[in-house]
């Protein structure tokens, strides 16, 4: 569920980043204030060791896929949502840096989706409701959070990427996409996460906080719980009703998306306050968002040069351009490599 | 992930230990520039594809002036590329209106959309990954670092990426362990899963109490100190200001076209 650089608008990365560096700064103060020496290396190793755990599979019976570790919500069940959200964005970064995993630009997307969702939203809004002292309670937690963390980690990737407006996907069949094999993927995730913690909670008790200290989950967490846990099923639920009664769902959606030519009423409004925002922003001049779902009204500015532009002309000239652009900086490389020699 | 994206992991590494001109390039310029290379590549407009194209400089300089293996980078970018390529390869399905025509062949706005996300996403991904090759991750953090990374996280970064190696090493024992003595080829069931991982996790649990008890011993204090932290020269600003210039100039002209009306066969037809 990585969301790529190349998905994403300037505005859109530039906003999750902001919220990300935002919430990075409050849990960072937060562990500073706590003061506990001993969580920089736990949380340092356990960052290692989500990395580990997801190249760890299990095999789901009666079919021939395999299942891993998410780890945002096993770190928040260990660490609090904190910690486990300073680790999930260093595993994120790394994952980012040196894997190709996500973008820089995409960065706060990803640490949004991955590391704040499931530590902020799915672990103290449902798995600290459910879980209580009997194992078979913490299991249907870690099960129903994994859920709900991925069922808003999908519908958030979505609405991203539809406010960036570079893909066509209208967002009804992205959201039909993305639902419900996120739904299957958070069911896997919270069999693995409520494995491992009852293994934990078997072989060392001590080690699982909310045994040892046994405090209640905040009280407005209680309040939005229901409302929670009922629009992820409804959200899960529809999505998989759909696409079972409509086998068609895509083309169907592909077909009405034709006829009216792009997004819904949602996402073009959300793109369209994006796309005015990143042009009030916009350091250059000339800067355009251009999409065919813009209504008429929109394109004042856009009305004198016309796009797409079909000029054959134009259109070689950025051919053969492209292409010589591109072997003369292969060229640029291959004189600025420095020799063996010059070791 | 299976081993063998560790052992490319530890290349990147290596790669970042060397001593080249554009490893000698202060980080926090590096890191600058890339973030500024990213953010002027994903502005342009949805059908752009050759205005993108000089683009590719920067990263082609540093990996060249780096001595990075262009064919390991490639490689990089290739196993990258799945969910990007699953989400553009939708355009060319919704947006069928002709864009732009070669001679009498025309392309769909669609295909084009198309062409320029991969073109984006091999552009960004390239980029980040030569930041990393040519800068390592030490110095890495310490340039985040002093552009306002909170300390807490930049010692996170670098505790996660000594450690992955050492937990990795010991998850693989741990399942080489566990498939020696299975008769067959043995797919881990939910619960073998869970104590198998559930092990490795209070085993790293108790390797960080170890740390931590060794590193209370050599006085740990909470700061991680940095030997020869880099002095920032006039060189490193020249850097970031002239790539900048150039990323901005190649934003407002498409410098591909002009170069191709430049020929006599791309202005004419």
């Amino acid at each position: 569920m990585h969301m790529a650089d190349a998905l994403i608008s300037p505005a859109v990365g530039g906003t999750l980043w902001a919220a990300t560096a935002g919430l990075l700064l409050h849990s960072a103060r937060n562990i500073r204030d706590t003061a506990q020496g001993q969580l920089v290396p736990m949380m340092g190793v356990l960052g290692a060791f989500i990395f580990t755990a997801q190249m760890i599979n299990f095999a789901i019976p009666g079919t021939g896929s395999s299942g891993h570790l998410g780890g945002g919500l096993l770190l928040a069940i260990l660490l609090g949502p904190h910690a486990a959200f300073l680790v999930m964005a260093s595993v994120l970064t790394v994952q980012a840096l040196f894997f190709a995993d996500g973008g820089l630009l995409a960065l706060g997307c990803n640490i949004f989706n991955l590391g704040f969702l499931p530590a902020f939203i799915a672990y103290p809004l449902v798995y600290r409701i459910i879980a209580q002292s009997t194992s078979s309670r913490a299991s249907a937690a870690a099960i129903a959070a994994a859920v709900v963390g991925l069922q808003l980690g999908a519908l958030s990737v979505v609405i991203e990427t539809q406010a960036s407006g570079i893909t066509e996907l209208p967002f009804g069949a992205f959201i039909l996409l993305m639902s419900p094999i996120h739904l299957a993927i958070g069911v896997v995730e919270g069999l693995a996460t409520a494995a491992v913690v009852a293994f934990v909670r078997q072989a060392r008790p001590y080690a699982m906080p909310e045994l040892s200290a046994q405090s209640p989950a905040p009280r407005f967490a209680r309040a939005i719980f229901p409302g929670l846990l009922l629009s992820a099923l409804l959200v899960g639920g529809a999505g998989s009703w759909f696409a079972s009664t409509r086998p068609d769902g895509l083309e169907w959606s592909l077909a009405r998306a034709s006829r009216q030519q792009g997004a819904t009423g949602l996402s073009s409004t959300v793109h369209h306050r994006l796309a005015a925002l990143q042009q009030k922003t916009a350091w250059w001049p000339d800067y355009q968002v251009r999409t065919r779902a813009t209504p008429p009204e929109a394109l004042t500015v856009k009305q004198a040069e016309p796009w797409p532009a079909v000029a054959p002309g134009t259109s070689i000239a950025g051919l053969v351009g492209g292409t010589l652009t591109l072997g003369l900086a292969t060229l640029i490389g291959i004189v600025l490599k420095p020799r063996r020699t010059a070791v | 992930m299976a081993l063998g994206t560790w052992v490319d992991f530890g290349r990147l590494d290596d790669l970042g230990q060397l001593d080249t001109a554009a490893h000698r390039i202060d980080a926090r310029a590096k890191a600058f520039t890339t973030l500024a290379f990213i953010v002027t590549v994903m502005s342009f407009a949805r059908h752009e594809v050759s205005a993108l194209t000089p683009y590719v400089l920067y990263p082609i300089t540093l990996m060249s002036l780096g001595r990075i293996p262009a064919g390991y980078l490639f490689r990089k970018v290739l196993v990258a590329a799945p969910f990007a390529l699953a989400i553009a390869i939708f355009n060319p399905c919704f947006d069928r209106q002709p864009a732009a025509a070669i001679g009498t062949f025309t392309i769909s706005g669609g295909w084009l959309s198309f062409a320029s996300i991969m073109v984006r996403f091999a552009l960004t991904v390239s980029a980040a990954l030569v930041l990393v090759a040519c800068t390592g991750m030490h110095r890495l953090c310490a340039g985040l670092e002093w552009l306002g990374l909170p300390r807490v996280f930049a010692m996170q970064l670098l505790f996660v990426h000594r450690y992955l190696f050492v937990i990795a090493a010991e998850g693989a024992r741990m399942m080489r362990s566990l498939q020696l003595r299975a008769a067959s080829p043995y797919r881990l069931s939910l619960h073998v899963y869970g104590a198998l991982v559930g092990s490795l996790l209070l085993r790293s649990m108790d390797r960080a109490g170890r740390i931590y008890g060794a590193m209370l011993a050599r006085g740990f204090d909470g700061n991680i100190r940095v030997l020869n932290r880099q002095a920032w020269r006039w060189s490193d600003a020249a850097f970031a200001a002239g790539w900048c210039l150039f990323f901005v100039v190649a934003r407002m002209w498409n410098l591909a076209d002009a170069v191709g009306r430049l020929l006599p066969t791309g202005g004419a037809s």
